[in-house]
């Protein structure tokens, strides 16, 4: 069994983890945006 | 210079350490009644936009899982002594407190902040005062002090019918304060189910849970007692002309199960069921089966029968 690189998988967490909070930021701004438009109509 | 062993840096929590600490599990169901509150709701003139629905129900269950977040916070050490919650992530090392803490703050206040901004601010204002429930009142301060902990802080778990209900009316009415009632009514059969099969769980963690205070034989008369007044008061909203037979009948069955099933957990006790506590496992189930049918029954009670 190959031991794990503790930097590359330092690396991976890491990069999973900017992943979702890019997701979820993108995610705010569309929920933002469709909620202002909703609310403008009358 | 010094010939210290160099430590390896721990590494960071994953995403799906973050995920954890809301309590999924639990969130679903804070879901499932949040929509059944507001899609229950009466739609009148001006029915609720579907974004700001979503908008509720998203801001619904990110406040249940920052108060969830601030519960494990505050729960670690107590969490490391149990085996069911030994291999969380903080008692397991994965992540460190005050990440949880201020990753538990960040959901609570943005959920309650889009929630005014977005809805309303009286739902607003009621999901603040869960989540403050949950994380303070409940975790803080009821918890380890009492063995009524469940009765009082399974409020908690009440609000988020009513949220979703405020959500689409902008009003507390009778019905939602009835939804809030069910839920508070059956929350304790369904946490002391639970703790009579793991209480040495909680012993091992110093929780004054019900079994563990009063004994089983209180514990089991008390869900019974409970499961005794949760029948009419999921009947109400039919008895007093809230809803229709459908939902009227749906509660009469299932109450009618809930009762069966917390009789076979209070009475006819043998050495045999006391040592693999079938009953209760039986209970603590079908008391999850009981909330989301009860719930669907009412959606399903306003969709076909208006």
């Amino acid at each position: 069994m190959t031991e794990l690189d503790p930097n590359a998988e330092r690396q991976r967490i890491i990069k999973g983890r900017n992943r979702v909070l890019a997701l979820v930021l993108f995610g705010l701004a569309v929920l933002f945006f469709a909620i202002t438009i909703v609310k403008k109509i009358p | 210079m010094s010939t210290a062993p160099v430590q390896p840096i721990p590494l960071p929590a994953d995403w799906r350490d973050f995920w954890s600490l809301t309590k999924p599990r639990v969130m679903s169901l804070v879901i499932f009644t949040g929509l059944c509150g507001l899609l229950a709701a009466p739609r009148g003139a001006h029915p609720i936009n579907p974004v700001i629905g979503f908008t509720a129900i998203l801001c619904i269950a990110i406040g249940a899982g920052g108060a969830a977040a601030l519960n494990m916070w505050w729960e670690a050490d107590l969490d490391a002594k149990m085996k069911r919650t030994a291999n969380r992530a903080l008692p397991a090392g994965r992540m460190d407190r005050t990440v949880a803490r201020d990753f538990g703050i960040a959901l609570a206040v943005g959920s309650v902040l889009v929630m005014g901004l977005g809805v309303g601010l009286l739902a607003s204002a009621i999901l603040a005062f869960s989540i403050f429930y949950y994380a303070v009142i409940y975790t803080i301060w009821l918890k380890p002090r009492t063995p009524q902990n469940i009765v009082i802080g399974g409020g908690a778990g009440a609000f988020p019918p009513m949220i979703g209900w405020i959500a689409a009316t902008g009003d507390i009415t009778l019905m939602p304060v009835l939804l809030f009632a069910i839920i508070f009514f059956w929350t304790p059969p369904h946490f002391w189910a639970l703790a009579l099969f793991v209480e040495t769980d909680y012993a091992a963690a110093g929780i004054p849970m019900m079994p563990v205070v009063a004994g089983h034989r209180s514990t089991r008369r008390q869900i019974l007692i409970y499961a005794v007044l949760l029948l009419p008061i999921a009947l109400a909203p039919f008895l007093l002309g809230l809803t229709h037979w459908l939902y009227g009948l749906s509660a009469l069955l299932l109450g009618a199960a809930f009762l069966i099933l917390s009789l076979r957990v209070a009475t006819f006790r043998t050495p045999a069921n006391d040592a693999d506590m079938c009953a209760e496992k039986r209970l603590f189930a079908f008391s999850i089966v009981y909330l989301f049918a009860l719930f669907g029954a009412l959606v399903a009670d306003r969709f076909i029968l208006g």
